[in-house]
């Protein structure tokens, strides 16, 4: 008996629409959160997260109708991230039935936004999302820095260090991003996460890079990751979330099945 | 009359728990109220809660909700979630020390800052998905299977005086109570909100239940 590492689909979202294509075999309508959510669910993903994409704050009230939408029909976590800029950005998707936001590029302009959000609301519900490249100019300490603006800027802060400090800002949990990984399928920077997870009091969600199953159980094991979050191997139907999770458990990994 | 109260002290997303309740009891009135008098003749009263217990404590007391909970934990089924079960015990270390209903003998502790489980630090909070062995029989557990996963988020749990009200126990680094049941008052440490099928069909058992 111990807790389960948890297995967390992401989806894209622009204007209240999934993007970057869900393709299950039998769904109605790919483009559909609620339905997409509804699927993911009944295959037995842990959580869901949402990123919005949406460049402009115009779609905003679209995104607050989606989450919900989901949050009505799908009775697991719910993550939302992508252009939370404010305590008042939090409560407005913690009130639609989000349970966490995800905080990235508002949390290098204004750090104090975290222990801001995290007093309103509790540790529990604040994510900081951590893009790291690996290399780059980093002020001190280990081999990554952080990058804001979907990774097109440097920061020159170290993501390790920065990894910790938004933890004891109240950061309830770190969503790691591998920018060099990110969309290569090739797996996660497992050094990164190694460092961040050993860094951090608080749980470490492994991101990028994921082109199979092996790499979710090689950021569990090797990474020592506490949650493996993937886009396509599962929107593409490649895998679903059960198969993930039967792999996991066949190399020795507590999971909920 | 509201078939349903959930005490909303102005603490955490209340939400997810009305949307929880709509869908396991269509039709029936869920008033999310900070009102003592709509708790008073609410049929039954849900006690939800999140983050720190000393402002839930300060909160409760602003809207003057202390003496209607403590009725309504004394008379009508209530069901307590997350904070909830913590704020019924006796007393909470939490923020310097918080006094709480004192409907449970016992105290909430925080979780070691330093522990492990076969060599790998245990992280804080205790956030996920964790399997709840029950404790003893009890209406709200019927339709779920013994060590089913519900979801967790917390860092402090409950220590009970006595094991007499030890409904459910979970494992994270030792064994901690995740669920407490006396007469009319049952209480989880989870999110049965959350829960996926099994914490709606806790909610659906609550919802249904008339105690003695």
């Amino acid at each position: 008996m111990a807790l389960a590492k948890r297995i967390i689909p992401c989806l894209d979202v622009d204007a209240g629409r999934v993007v970057k294509g869900v393709n299950f075999v039998d769904i109605r309508d790919a483009g559909d959160p609620v339905e997409v959510a509804r699927r993911y669910n009944q295959q037995g993903a842990d959580e869901i997260t949402f990123l919005d994409i949406t460049a402009s704050s115009d779609n905003r009230e679209t995104m607050v109708h989606m989450v919900e939408q989901v949050a009505g029909e799908v009775f697991i976590p719910l993550t939302v991230g992508g252009g939370i800029r404010s305590v008042a950005d939090v409560r407005r998707m913690l009130n639609a039935g989000a349970d966490k936001v995800s905080i990235n590029t508002a949390a290098v302009n204004d750090p104090n936004l975290v222990r801001e959000a995290a007093e309103h609301f509790g540790n529990q519900c604040i994510v900081v999302a951590v893009d790291a490249k690996r290399g780059g100019q980093a002020d001190s300490g280990t081999a990554w820095e952080v990058f804001t603006h979907g990774g097109r800027r440097k920061t020159g802060i170290d993501a390790v260090q920065w990894a910790r400090r938004m933890a004891e800002y109240g950061a309830g949990e770190i969503l790691l991003t591998s920018m060099d990984r990110d969309g290569t399928k090739s797996g996660f920077d497992l050094g990164l996460t190694r460092a961040v997870s050993d860094a951090v009091p608080v749980p470490v969600i492994a991101s990028g890079g994921v082109g199979n199953l092996d790499h979710l159980v090689q950021g569990i094991v090797q990474g020592r990751a506490d949650a493996v979050l993937a886009a396509s191997i599962f929107h593409f139907g490649e895998y679903t979330i059960a198969e993930a999770k039967n792999r996991m458990a066949q190399h020795g990994i507590t999971v909920r099945l | 009359m509201s078939a349903i109260a959930v005490v909303d002290y102005g603490m955490g997303n209340l939400h997810s728990v009305r949307r929880a309740l709509e869908h396991v009891a269509p039709g029936r009135a869920i008033a999310v109220t900070q009102d003592p008098a709509v708790i008073r003749e609410a049929e039954r009263v849900v006690f939800p809660g999140q983050g720190a217990i000393g402002m839930c404590r300060s909160a409760l007391e602003g809207y003057h909700l202390i003496p209607e909970l403590e009725r309504a934990a004394a008379e009508k089924p209530f069901f307590g979630m997350c904070l909830g079960p913590q704020f019924l015990m006796d007393f909470s270390e939490e923020n310097g020390g918080v006094e709480g209903l004192g409907v449970f003998a016992g105290q909430v502790v925080r979780f070691p800052p330093e522990f492990s489980e076969d060599g790998v630090r245990l992280k804080i909070p205790h956030m996920g998905w964790n399997r709840v062995r029950q404790a003893m029989d009890h209406p709200l557990w019927q339709g779920i299977e013994q060590d089913a996963w519900f979801y967790f988020v917390h860092s402090y749990y409950l220590r009970p005086s006595g094991r007499e009200s030890i409904a459910g126990t979970t494992e994270y680094g030792f064994q901690f109570t995740a669920a407490l049941a006396h007469a009319n008052v049952f209480a989880v440490q989870f999110h049965p909100e959350k829960s996926a099928r099994d914490g709606l069909r806790l909610l659906q058992n609550f919802v249904a239940w008339n105690p003695d």
